[in-house]
């Protein structure tokens, strides 16, 4: 530690640390050129961490590279270099930032990093390669620019990507831990928990009720101790965003955490976090650490006298820890089971004693709220949802990324505008929200203005936020599949709804994708989703069948042609498709007849190819090796595939086109 | 606790506060179907068989108190409907063998299909789960899982009845099983074999070797130990083909341990001596009573006449009852010696 940082150590009063933050404010001002590297999940898959290394390497072979702590003695940088968390556009990482100016470039390769040194330092330039690129060519020069980035609102994800999530002073230059000196210094708990209410905040962990209410309820009910338990048991395929805040601004949650205890009398927290995050694990105890280094936690916080201590809890890869009945029992070492509620975790908690139990998101809304004010947050997004979602959007969609949008946006906005569209001149065929307990909505939903209620009104949910974009090659009975196979792996096996139900509703979704489905099937899958919804013990079993029943709701069709015409219309169901190629279109080149790997594909010079559909695997190399300009081979399904298969049981597999079929 | 007033399909009921939908239905000769409950263990809630409607909400009538002036309804198409799938779903992971299985007609599944009724067509739609073998292990207890339908009641009972713990639930989902400590057979487990699990598996997943059908019942007390457990012993051409608990009994309400259960075969066993034997000419002979009590008589009084009544002690049996071991020590006393103690003290 720095002679700077000794001395300041302690932060002995709430008044204190507007100083100290003014102080840092000042000393990273003074770092003239700074180079923000986005070291977030997906960029350190591309290489963030070579180019951050480069950075590092490049600046230290100027001469430039000085040591943060100086900065605190009055030095300047010319140039820094910060590894950040992430900044959510993962689509285009690994993702750089130079500051002040904002410049934004994408896809940055480690042989790029001397160019772009160069232009900032020496010429005052930019790389105008680099910059992102609107559809139009017309390029954009910061984050602001960006349509990925200007439709979004931040609050949760405010300080992610900005700041080093390992220097407690960036978070405090930042206005950390303003809101916990405003809350010590001038609310008294019930007041905290007033603003929280009337702020309208709802939980973020996918359920969304009234954080205050929790809080109030909390507090309310006699008991010693209490816990405050941060829920960071993400377990969604394909959803970060829990991860994200923690990784890039763990500080954020521990403050949210500590108003939290403040509020409810609780002296102890603890945050549950998921062992495959090592990481945000990492992360968060190192911001611990440095939190109770600087009498922000633990004993006295900042000489107000108020005790609260943090410890992190590693979760052991259940899903259904994240449930937040089964979560308490795997902290009290028991088998991760939910139980039934009432009494709920404020009456009954870990270890018998009332629990708060908030999602990480929540948590990291907590300070911004108590900093703006409750009509502030009331303000934005919609009236019995306010603030923002966050969603991690994934899937076929051009610009998959981390966003935070005001709640009411419509989910075009957030696929189009955001989102950039489908990529590959794909038509848009459905959107799952919610992770796999959430729904599939169509197109025709695509206005629905998103929130808690809307989304629960149209059969999907809130979920923690996966939002996964489906293009037309989508076969929703596949897609219902895969979720199903997922909450099947997942289910705790305790309800026997949830741990039969959906393991015979994934049998016979199979059955259906195998062209093995029986006309009774769908009033069958709709009864007992129904049931398993309305009997399953908890929120894994009640939501688990939603992914059927809204393709079920929305999509009904193509499970009517799997299971009436033997059909996938969107060609994806391996056992109801073949690969038929076309002798009018078929020039006999040979290419795929030496590419099939198991020697399905039948011809000679000047004689149109012929698939042997009984040796057919259905790999779909061929159809990737016939050249385009010929386009000789496709795949078909229901009549053309039962008719191609009885003729070439005939001994005539040939022509379907001049059949007019 | 204050009496509550509410309704059962119209039937105004009196509980206690606190009871439960499924004591008060039961109390008042309502049927409700239910599997994973038992009365002596503290409600799971897991089968959802006797899920009823309660102001319009499916809830599970084991574990949700009654409230009052609450509506309770047992049937109706929502009801119906969640009964008939969750029996439905226990059934297709029950191996089908009921003439050949040793709970035929007193089986728990059986009883809530027959109320609730199941679709032929829809368990056949479903994909029955892969047969396993027994576990054979334990000399009394033999364990199918393939007629297991994960109730729990042999966990809570381990749990909460012999606290012994020696099984719970392992993996996940449909993989769940009941499993002991690393899945190792039950003979290898801490399973003391007493089988409180077993006499309350409502299915034929759990059933005694060798269990066969009595043709009367006899009443009587545990000759095992002092503490004089009640049974009742099952007979059959009048042999002991199995013993059960006494619930009536104040003692042990029902409960035994591993021997009072099962160590019954020494009764008819070939081995077992049923008449007095007498060393002569170092060979084992039968004797008649009077003839051996004779001799131990004229044993103990050349002992005495030559050692002194000192030398003489007795050793008698925690088996036997408080009068029998009066009655010994009296004898023991008689003979001159205050040397008494026995078995279970070695």
């Amino acid at each position: 530690m720095s002679a700077w940082n000794s001395r300041t150590e302690k932060v002995d009063s709430p008044t204190e640390l507007a100083e100290i933050a003014a102080r840092c404010r000042a000393a990273f001002a003074r770092q003239k050129s700074r180079f923000v590297v986005c070291a977030g999940p997906a960029c350190l898959a591309m290489d963030a961490l070579g180019v951050l290394e480069e950075f590092r390497e490049l600046i230290a072979r100027r001469g430039l590279h000085l040591d943060v702590e100086l900065l605190f003695e009055g030095a300047e940088t010319q140039a820094a270099v910060v590894g950040s968390g992430c900044h959510g556009f993962c689509e285009k990482g690994p993702l750089v930032r130079v500051e002040p100016q904002g410049v934004l470039y994408t896809k940055v390769k480690v042989a790029d990093v001397v160019e772009i040194l160069e232009a900032a330092l020496d010429h005052g330039k930019i790389v105008e390669r680099l910059l992102y690129h609107n559809p139009d060519g017309s390029t954009c020069l910061t984050e602001r620019e960006v349509p990925f980035y200007s439709g979004q609102q931040k609050i949760a994800l405010k300080r992610c990507g900005l700041i080093d999530p390992e220097d407690i002073r960036e978070y405090i230059a930042h206005g950390g831990y303003l809101a916990l000196a405003k809350v010590l210094r001038e609310l008294t708990p019930a007041q905290v928990i007033d603003t929280i209410q009337r702020s309208g905040l709802r939980g973020r962990g996918g359920a969304g009720f009234p954080t205050g209410d929790k809080w109030a309820a909390c507090r309310e009910v006699r008991g010693e101790p209490k816990y405050v338990i941060c829920n960071g048991d993400e377990g969604d395929p394909g959803a970060f965003m829990d991860r994200s805040i923690l990784e890039a601004d763990p500080h954020s949650v521990i403050e949210g955490m500590i108003i939290a205890g403040y509020a409810m009398g609780a002296k102890q927290g603890i945050l549950y976090v998921r062992a495959e995050y090592p990481l945000a694990v990492a992360r968060v105890h190192k911001a611990l650490q440095q939190a109770r280094h600087w009498q922000l936690l633990g004993e006295n916080i900042m000489g107000c006298g108020f005790n609260f201590d943090l410890e992190v809890f590693q979760g052991a890869g259940a899903f259904v820890c994240g449930e937040e009945t089964a979560l308490i029992a795997s902290l009290e070492g028991k088998r991760g089971w939910p139980r039934p509620k009432p009494p709920y975790p404020s009456q009954e908690g870990l270890w018998g004693k009332p629990t708060c139990i908030n999602n990480v998101k929540t948590l990291a809304t907590v300070a911004e709220i108590i900093t703006h004010g409750a009509d502030w947050f009331r303000d934005i997004g919609t009236s019995n949802s306010p603030g923002t979602a966050v969603f991690a959007l994934a899937g076929q969609i051009k610009n998959s990324g981390l966003i935070e949008v005001p709640m009411g946006i419509t989910l075009r906005e957030i696929v189009y505008a955001i989102g950039g569209g489908v990529p590959n001149n794909k038509a848009f065929k459905a959107i799952q929200t919610g992770g796999p307990s959430g729904g599939c909505l169509p197109e025709a939903l695509l206005d629905l203005e998103v929130d808690f209620g809307s989304l629960r009104k149209a059969g999907a949910m809130m979920g923690s936020g996966g939002m996964i974009v489906l293009d037309e090659t989508t076969c929703m009975v596949d897609i219902a599949r895969y979720f199903l196979e997922f909450t099947v792996h997942e289910s705790c096996g305790q309800c026997n709804p949830c741990r039969n139900g959906i393991y015979q509703m994934l049998h016979i979704l199979n059955a259906i994708t195998a062209g093995k489905g029986q006309p009774a099937d769908l009033a069958l899958l709709e009864e007992m989703g129904q049931m398993i919804v309305a009997g399953s013990i908890c929120g894994l079993g009640k939501t688990a069948p939603n992914p059927v029943l809204t393709a079920l709701r929305y999509f009904r069709p193509e499970y009517e042609a799997h299971i009436h015409e033997q059909a996938c219309p969107a060609l994806k169901c391996k056992e109801l498709i073949a690969y038929w190629i076309n002798p009018e279109k078929c020039v006999a080149c040979g290419l795929c007849r030496k590419a099939c790997p198991v020697g399905a594909i039948s011809g000679e010079r000047k004689v149109a190819h012929v698939i042997n559909q009984s040796i057919c695997t259905k790999c779909g190399i061929c159809l990737e090796t016939c050249p385009g300009k010929f386009s000789a081979i496709s795949k078909v399904t229901g009549r053309q595939r039962t008719e191609l298969l009885a003729r070439e049981l005939r001994g005539f597999p040939h022509n379907l086109a001049t059949d007019g079929l | 606790m204050g009496t509550i007033r509410f309704f059962i399909d119209g039937r105004e009921i009196t509980v206690t506060e606190g009871e439960t939908i499924l004591e008060a239905a039961s109390k008042n000769g309502i049927y409700i179907p239910h599997v994973c409950h038992h009365p002596d263990l503290k409600p799971a809630g897991m089968c959802r068989v006797c899920v009823v409607e309660a102001d319009g909400l499916l809830v599970p009538a084991c574990r949700a108190p009654a409230a009052a002036g609450m509506v309770v309804k047992t049937g109706g198409n929502l009801v119906n409907k969640m009964q008939r799938l969750a029996v439905e779903l226990l059934a297709t992971n029950h191996h089908d063998d009921c003439l050949a299985c040793g709970k035929n007609n007193a089986c728990k599944l059986q009883e809530v299909a027959q109320y609730v009724g199941v679709d032929k067509q829809r368990l056949t739609r479903f994909q029955a789960q892969e047969l396993r073998p027994v576990d054979d292990s334990n000399p009394f207890i033999s364990r199918d899982y393939n007629k297991c339908i994960l109730c729990g009641i042999c966990v809570r009972a381990c749990n909460e009845i012999t606290c012994i713990e020696a099984i719970d639930y392992a993996f996940r989902g449909y993989a769940a099983k009941i499993s002991t400590l690393s899945d190792k057979p039950l003979q290898d487990s801490k399973c003391t074999s007493c089988g409180e699990c077993m006499v309350r598996c409502p299915v034929g997943a759990l059933l005694p070797k060798g269990g066969v059908q009595a043709a009367y019942e006899v009443k009587t007390v545990c000759p095992y130990c002092g503490c004089g457990c009640g049974v009742y012993l099952s007979v059959r051409e009048g042999k002991i083909v199995g013993v059960r608990g006494d619930r009536e009994s104040k003692v042990n309400e029902g409960e035994l341990c591993v021997k009072g259960r099962f160590g019954y075969s020494f009764v008819n066993h070939a081995e077992r001596l049923t008449a007095p034997l007498i060393k002569r000419n170092g060979r084992f002979e039968e004797a008649s009573w009077d003839e051996a009590l004779d001799l131990v008589a004229n044993k103990f009084r050349e002992i005495q006449a030559e050692y002194g009544p000192e030398s003489l002690g007795g050793l008698s049996s925690a088996r036997v009852t408080n009068e029998d071991n009066y009655l010994f020590q009296k004898l023991l006393r008689s003979l001159g010696s205050n040397s008494i103690d026995h078995c279970a003290r070695l």
